[in-house]
């Protein structure tokens, strides 16, 4: 006879080390934290809610700046896009969930963005959503891209929110872990932005939204802290479900309440529930609190405390009111139809008190869990056979038997085609202030009753990251920015979501690393702080981890609208020019993947002082309305650039190569950094010539826009209509029959 | 002359409220915001029922809304001769209020979809701003727009000329490529038999200011101001 073996000690069950355990231990002076104690450190010191591998590095990123009105640390971040306006905003991952229920997890991401920022008193006003997946001819993946996609729009659309950008791309390591960011910005008055408070002892804790059930319970330290293994279907239940329309009344009735003053703080619940709610408000205010849990309204009846504590049932939100103003909070909610419950109150000193049928169930410091959790400066180093991959450079690779295949199959690759399949499922058009919305280099809002506006971009190019994470993240960095400034906007600072594997292995570690550094790097060169962000670790499955993904969003901002330079050649007759230097760079490109079927090479080379330079270089054309159409040049290098602006306008183009010395497919491939190709004014040419020399911008003038085709002259030349055909249909080839989700 | 003063109706979940106030004035009316339990219109010349999901439209779009009690003083309004647009989920509202005939179902597509599609007035009574045949250029976006009736109802709708709007190409060709959701015969947008209510899925208040994209909303609500204005003389 065998003995049954030893039950594994809940704190292992729920994610946490014996040395954290012992932390937690000493935390509360030598006692054993209980039941509900432990489900409260274990959510609130999951690698989700601590950042405990990852704040040793983000520490480095640059943050201040005279444009930064609020920095890391709280829900999002704040700048100041002039005239009294704020703008609210940041990125995150609903990765995890994403994988096992594709349109819940998505939805669930979204709807958890969007409360990020009306925490901060701000009007949720546009999203965007960054995604990757595996390759489309796989069925598992064309259901995860189709449900992420329906679920993005289902909760969007629902909400009146506008989706007006982002970026789909594809890679086999992506197909068991699917990649889905979200960012949200949002508008606020800059004096009435909600930043956490110190003090306020005896204010009234009013639990506002929907009520509390059994879903999403240890999503953060369950799903998003963890690896996803074959039992990932068990997970199901940890995957929230989500009501837009409930979220839609939460904006209303919250904003109602920050416009009449009656909120003196407020948060979010997203991951680890009203636990991570109640001790990072009391931490910020460096004050305790009571909570009674018998005062949260349940969906069920039977829930122990410890559910009730981490769920994270969507759609609630936690206002902090002073007492004599929480019977107008009450009337407002009620006008909105949605519950409002007092569950509790700040108190002196720094102790969580909370009671269930009026026994206290746990007492802990708040800073403890806030603010006092694990950190770790985990092992890293780089993964062995790197430098053996970076030596092998596509650049090398016998050219392509016909260069036009090969050009229109890097055209109709999924990660370079239009995604109009994807954009048209959502409301791009809501809230009348998209003026530039999804399928340019940039999206644009204006800011309500001004001719100003903020354009936005997000990129990451997980390719890149590989094989360079450095590289990888400067180049997050600088292409976004680069697409802001083509726009015609100054870029004025960054969030940023960090998709990586398992922090414990080293060689992810290091990509981690490389890649933080990378991005302060540019930021510090570019002069865009990071205002916060999200690090998601644990995208991997047995032996295969996602690219190192670092996901930037730059926020910029447009003086005058009406000068927004687009993408599309607008007319025939215009001179087409290549800002910056095209060198034999295909490590990494769109090109090596499609045609060679490698990732290999170095990743193209960036000097962050010539994309300084570029960026103040476009400002000053737009301001000086010079161009015609500008569109940053990147996946797939110039060949890809030139037909996009070729379709978008209706318009083909004769163009000679920006560099003879080169064979025609290294040059028309390349993914040089720092390039724009533009067209210019018809009679400004020298003007223009002249600030790029005052900019010391290298250009080169590559030819004329006009007729139906694309003329590369020496190389090949195509149909537009034909370029069209195999752009727009890539995505709806691949996906016809697919039904949507959800 | 006093300004027209068109109403326009925020039922819990609607999305598209704001953006009616602001193209209201925009082209030069009054706008007069509405709450969903409101009993009286307030005076208003003209009223605006906006697109988004009203209840969350779980149960079935607008079959809740119909039953708000700013409904009854909106059916009232209408019965009285007064301007009423329902611009999508108005429209759905508007269907489902027995105001105007036919049902929007799910797209053809399954799918929601939101597009900038060309659509040919057929005629809006009273108005020298659309005359049949003028082609708008303005955005759907709507998952449940597929405009569908019985077969009499259909008839009927066709034979007393209530359709409003077709989809069509930028040339005004009323052809199914063109057609965003699968409506039946195209229609886009139909009006009672008094011509006073109106509801189409593509949103004119999305397409009023150049700034953002083509103006084909313009004359849509060219025509409710200048009916909403007829009414303002009647009663001075």
């Amino acid at each position: 006879m065998t003995s049954a073996p030893s039950p594994e000690p809940l704190h292992r069950a729920l994610g946490m080390t014996d040395e954290e355990y012992a932390a937690a231990v000493d935390k509360l002076d030598g006692r054993e934290p209980n039941r509900t104690e432990l489900a409260m450190f274990a959510a609130m010191w999951s690698e989700h809610c601590s950042y405990k591998s990852s704040k040793v590095h983000l520490r480095t990123l640059p943050t201040e700046g005279p444009q930064i009105l609020v920095g890391p640390g709280q829900d999002a971040g704040v700048v100041d896009v002039g005239g009294g306006t704020a703008c609210v905003f940041k990125i995150e991952s609903h990765s995890h969930p994403s994988a096992i229920e594709p349109y819940q997890g998505a939805a669930t991401g979204v709807g958890g963005i969007i409360r990020d920022i009306l925490s901060m008193g701000a009007r949720p006003a546009a999203l965007l959503d960054p995604l990757r997946f595996g390759p489309l001819d796989d069925p598992r993946n064309r259901y995860l891209f189709s449900g992420v996609v329906a679920g993005i729009g289902g909760y969007g659309n629902c909400i009146g929110v506008p989706t007006v950008g982002g970026e789909v791309k594809f890679a086999a390591c992506h197909g068991p872990n699917p990649t889905v960011n979200v960012l949200c910005l949002g508008f606020a008055k800059a004096d009435r932005v909600q930043v956490g408070r110190r003090g306020g002892e005896g204010n009234v804790l009013v639990l506002i939204g929907a009520a509390t059930g059994r879903d999403g319970i240890g999503g953060v330290s369950v799903l998003a802290s963890r690896t996803i293994e074959e039992d990932a279907h068990e997970s199901r239940p940890s995957v929230q479900i989500g009501d837009p329309f409930a979220e839609k009344l939460l904006v209303e009735a919250c904003l109602e309440l920050a416009d009449r003053g009656l909120l003196w703080g407020i948060q979010d619940l997203g991951g680890a529930g009203l636990t991570c709610a109640m001790s990072e408000s009391a931490a910020r205010a460096g004050v305790g609190a009571d909570l009674d849990l018998d005062a949260v309204p349940l969906r069920e009846p039977g829930m122990e405390p410890f559910e009730i504590l981490t769920s994270e049932s969507q759609e609630r939100m936690l206002a902090i009111v002073r007492p004599e103003d929480a019977e107008a909070v009450e009337e407002v909610c009620t006008r909105w139809g949605l519950r409002a419950s007092r569950i509790g109150k700040l108190r002196g000193g720094s102790v969580l008190v909370v009671r269930h049928g009026g026994e206290v169930v746990a007492r802990l410091p708040a800073r403890a869990l806030a603010d006092e959790g694990p950190e770790y400066d985990r092992q890293h180093e780089p993964p062995s056979g790197l430098a053996r991959l970076r030596e092998e450079d596509p650049a090398d690779a016998p050219a392509p038997a016909s260069l036009e295949d090969a050009f229109l199959e890097v055209l109709g690759s999924p990660g370079v085609a239009s995604m109009r399949w994807v954009y048209e499922q959502y409301d791009s058009l809501v809230q009348g202030g998209t003026v530039l919305g999804p399928g340019a280099d940039a999206s644009v809002i204006r800011l309500e009753g001004t001719i100003r506006a903020v354009a936005v971009s997000t990129d990451g190019n997980g390719r890149f990251a590989l094989l360079d994470p450095y590289l990888g993240g400067a180049h997050a960095v600088a292409e976004a920015a680069r697409n802001v400034a083509t726009a015609g906007a100054r870029p004025l600072a960054v969030t940023n979501c960090l998709n990586f594997g398992n922090p414990e292995r080293p060689e992810v570690m290091w990509q981690f690393a490389e890649a933080v550094r990378g991005m302060g790097a540019a930021c510090r060169a570019l002069g865009t702080p990071v205002t916060g962000g999200n690090v998601s670790f644990y995208n991997e499955s047995g032996d295969s981890a996602v690219y190192p993904t670092p996901v930037v969003g730059v926020v910029g901002l447009l003086d005058d609208y009406r000068l927004l330079v687009r993408h599309a050649f607008p007319s025939g007759g215009l001179s087409i020019y290549l800002l910056g230097r095209t060198l034999p760079e295909l490590g990494g490109s769109q090109y090596a993947d499609v045609l060679l079927g490698n990732v290999t090479g170095k990743p193209p080379a960036l000097d962050l002082d010539a994309e300084a330079a570029l960026h103040r270089f476009l400002y000053d054309c737009a301001r000086q309305d010079h161009l015609a159409s500008a569109h940053d040049c990147s996946d797939g290098g110039l060949a890809i650039t030139l037909a996009e602006s070729a379709i978008a306008g209706g318009v083909g183009f004769t163009v000679a190569s920006p560099e003879p010395s080169l064979p025609a497919h290294v040059a028309l491939f390349s993914e040089s950094a720092s390039r724009v190709v533009v067209t210019v004014r018809p009679g400004r040419e020298s003007e223009f010539e002249s600030l790029a020399g005052f900019h010391s911008v290298p250009y080169s003038r590559l030819g004329l826009t006009g007729g139906s085709r694309l003329r590369f002259e020496g190389a090949f030349e195509v149909d537009l209509s034909d370029a069209l055909v195999v752009f727009e249909g890539a995505i709806p080839s691949r996906m016809a029959g697919e039904r949507v989700a959800g | 002359m006093a300004e027209a003063r068109v109403g326009v109706v925020t039922f819990p979940g609607s999305l598209d409220d704001r953006d009616a106030l602001r193209a209201v004035a925009f082209m030069g009316g009054e706008p007069v915001a509405v709450w969903h339990q409101a009993t009286t219109l307030d005076g208003v010349d003209a009223v605006i029922l906006p697109g988004g999901f009203s209840y969350g439209d779980y149960l079935r779009t607008g079959a809740i809304a119909r039953f708000a009690p700013v409904m009854a003083a909106v059916q009232e309004f209408a019965s009285g001769g007064g301007p009423v647009l329902g611009i999508c989920n108005g429209f759905q509202i508007l269907c489902e209020a027995g105001l105007l005939p036919g049902a929007l179902i799910r797209n053809r597509g399954l799918a929601f979809v939101c597009r900038w599609i060309h659509i040919r007035s057929e005629g809006l009574p009273g108005s020298a701003d659309a005359p049949r045949g003028e082609v708008l250029h303005i955005p759907v976006k709507h998952g449940e727009g597929q405009f569908v009736a019985s077969a009499e109802e259909l008839e009927r709708i066709e034979s007393e000329g209530l359709v409003a709007f077709r989809y069509c190409s930028a040339e005004g060709m009323v052809d199914e490529r063109f057609n965003p959701n699968g409506a039946t015969h195209g229609i886009a947008g139909v009006r009672n038999e008094a011509g006073n209510v109106l509801g189409m899925m593509p949103h004119p208040e999305h397409a009023v200011d150049p700034d953002l994209g083509p103006t084909g909303g313009q004359h849509v609500l060219e025509w409710l101001l200048a009916a909403a204005r007829a009414r303002v003389g009647a009663v001075t």
